[in-house]
């Protein structure tokens, strides 16, 4: 290739290799060494992955899926009716929505799952109003629930967005091809629009999922001690045990189970139209 | 009318405010091809879309044999279309497209597949059912969205300049084709185009529109030989438009002569448009004809040469099997048929 064009390319090269490849490396370095002090001093040992697969911590694994995919569902649901309605107004309209969607996200994530503190609290403004409504106070805060509810409240966008791009980017000539062939609404949107914005939805799954499997700030703040999940896990590894090898190895089996999940999504995605794919 | 299958009465449309469609009044018969004609933005397309109810019109009724269709939505209309960009589905193979409008009535599964391969037969792509759409040529996906439509037999297909994004050569062979089919399998046609050649090839009814508004309604031979007003003829091949005084009945002045002509009924001393075609006029030696005038270009076009003649101010395009070199004096002459005689647009 003659193009020199490519060269462009080099300070993006070097930057990854700064900032991805080499933490990477060292990642995977302290998950298959022991703290033995030292680069002169590398003992390698599988012990970090073998430690992690007791009862105790593959509970919270399979907690933090399970949690991270009803998450996800719950976005979907949310998120592609409202991804549809977005994508249908008019252009003004449309502006205003997508604008709302996005606003949350410029404010700090963890002043937003703060703010979710003093609504869901024992005398946060919710149980004020049940009691205030003469109902007795419901105990919302600490729960599996409200990390699932805050988890929902701060990636749902994360789903609206790509739905929308693959529904706004739908010919609606299609639309118009299948109503002049006798489908009613109901077959146009389950055989055309759906299918056709399959792309948008696995990377919105894709894109709400990975983050809700390792989040480890709304489980803390809002689940308490109910629900640990693997990113508390890490957290709890680094900063309160000091133990970065074991801390790291499980990051790598995080990775490994997020590249997993993400190759079977892709597995679906079978259609190579309509564009909107993450990967 | 008993035979008319489709009936536009009054169609008015309106654009945010702009009038699109202006009081359209259509009738089209059973097993007629009918063509739409006009340059882009005359609302060809328009009355089309509202045919098929795509759009609903601000005033007027559209009837299907017989009926009032006004509010009846696409999906419950007996008619199909073949979309100007074919609108064929991305995620469906060959054959799931074409199958799409039966699948929907819920056809057994063995009709469905008898039916498909027959039109995948008649379009010569017998071994294309398992095909992507994008790995077909522009003719294929063409043939295809024509076989989509037709394979759920509708009593009118629709066509929105279908053949467009085609080259020269194919464009002719699916002329044929299309009229070859719509003889054998006698259904309706509407047929939306902007070129006047295919309207002439294929029609049995031409209709000419413009702003909004049918300049004419015709046979192909009809709207050829006798175009309405200076906008048909010259939309319909090229014309020379002249301004020209009536004399008398069947008496002309143009070019400040005096010619006999075959139209009556205007105004003594009406002013007039006098349109003539290219290919009537006949060169003669100088002196000879009716008018005299300077050859001022030749271009060879393979059958015939296109000439410009300067007659007085005028500048007139000439096609003739006979050649005179640029700048030589030579005369032209007329016979009174050759001279259509139409009211002053506006």
């Amino acid at each position: 290739m003659k193009d020199r064009t490519k060269y462009f390319a080099y300070p993006y090269l070097v930057w990854i290799v700064i900032f991805i490849v080499f933490p990477s490396f060292l990642v995977l370095l302290y998950s298959l060494t022991t703290d033995s002090g030292g680069l002169t001093n590398i003992n390698f040992t599988m012990s970090n992955f073998i430690k992690f697969f007791n009862h105790l911590y593959m509970n919270i694994l399979w907690d933090s899926i399970f949690l991270a995919a009803i998450c996800t569902i719950i976005c979907l649901l949310l998120g592609y009716p409202a991804a549809y309605i977005i994508s249908k107004s008019n252009l003004s309209r449309r502006n205003t929505l997508l604008f709302l969607c996005i606003l949350p996200m410029w404010m700090n994530m963890l002043l937003r799952t703060y703010a979710w503190m003093t609504i869901l609290g024992n005398n946060g403004i919710l149980n004020n109003l049940f009691e205030f409504l003469g109902f007795p106070k419901i105990n919302m805060l600490y729960t599996r629930g409200a990390t699932v509810m805050g988890m929902v409240y701060n990636f749902l966008p994360f789903m609206i967005l790509p739905i929308f791009t693959a529904l706004s980017k739908m010919d609606t000539g299609l639309i118009e091809a299948a109503d002049d062939l006798g489908a009613t609404k109901y077959i146009v949107f389950r055989k055309i629009i759906l299918p056709l914005s399959m792309p948008g939805v696995i990377s919105g799954i894709i894109m709400v999922f990975m983050p809700a499997v390792s989040t480890f700030i709304i489980p803390q703040l809002l689940g308490g001690n109910k629900s640990m999940m693997i990113g508390n896990l890490v957290e709890k590894m680094f900063i309160l045990n000091g133990d970065w090898n074991f801390g790291s190895a499980i990051s790598i089996i995080m990775m490994i189970i997020i590249l997993i999940s993400m190759s079977i999504m892709n597995k679906f995605d079978v259609d190579k139209e309509g564009g909107a794919r993450l990967w | 009318m008993d035979n008319a299958i489709i009936e536009l009465n009054n169609i008015t449309k309106k654009f945010d405010g702009e009038i699109v469609l202006d009081d359209i009044t259509l009738s089209v018969k059973k097993n007629e091809f009918v063509t739409l004609l006009g340059p882009s933005g005359c609302g060809k397309t328009t009355t089309l879309r509202i045919i098929g109810g795509f759009e609903t019109p601000d005033e007027g009724d559209v009837f299907f044999d017989g009926h009032l269709i006004n509010d009846v939505p696409p999906f419950k209309r007996q008619l199909n279309t073949v979309f100007q960009k074919y609108s064929l589905f991305p995620h469906m193979n060959v054959f799931e497209n074409i199958a799409f409008g039966l699948r929907i009535k819920k056809m057994d599964e063995r009709l469905i597949t008898s039916k498909v391969e027959k039109m995948l037969e008649l379009f010569n792509l017998k071994n294309y059912g398992k095909r992507r759409i994008d790995q077909l040529s522009g003719g294929q996906q063409q043939r295809i969205a024509i076989a989509r439509a037709l394979v759920n037999e509708p009593k009118v297909l629709l066509l929105d300049e279908p053949l467009g994004a085609l080259d020269l050569k194919l464009r002719k062979e699916m002329q044929q084709e299309l009229k070859a089919m719509q003889k054998q399998i006698g259904i309706t046609f509407i047929y939306v185009t902007h070129d006047q050649e295919e309207a002439l090839t294929m029609s049995d009814t031409i209709v000419v529109m413009n702003d909004g508004i049918i300049q004419q309604m015709g046979s192909p031979i009809d709207i050829y030989n006798e175009p309405q007003n200076a906008f048909v003829a010259d939309f319909i091949g090229e014309s020379n438009i002249l301004d020209g005084i009536m004399h008398d009945d069947y008496l002309v002045e143009f070019l400040g002569e005096k010619f006999e002509c075959l139209d009556k009924g205007f105004g003594k001393g009406e002013e007039v448009d006098v349109v003539i075609r290219p290919e009537d006029l006949e060169i003669t030696p100088p002196g000879e004809g009716r008018l005299e005038g300077i050859v001022k270009s030749v271009t060879f076009k393979g059958v015939h040469y296109e000439m410009r003649i300067v007659v007085l101010d005028y500048e007139f395009l000439v096609h003739s099997t006979d050649k005179a070199p640029t700048g030589s004096s030579v005369g032209l002459t007329l016979t009174p048929d050759d001279i259509h005689i139409m009211e002053k647009g506006e």
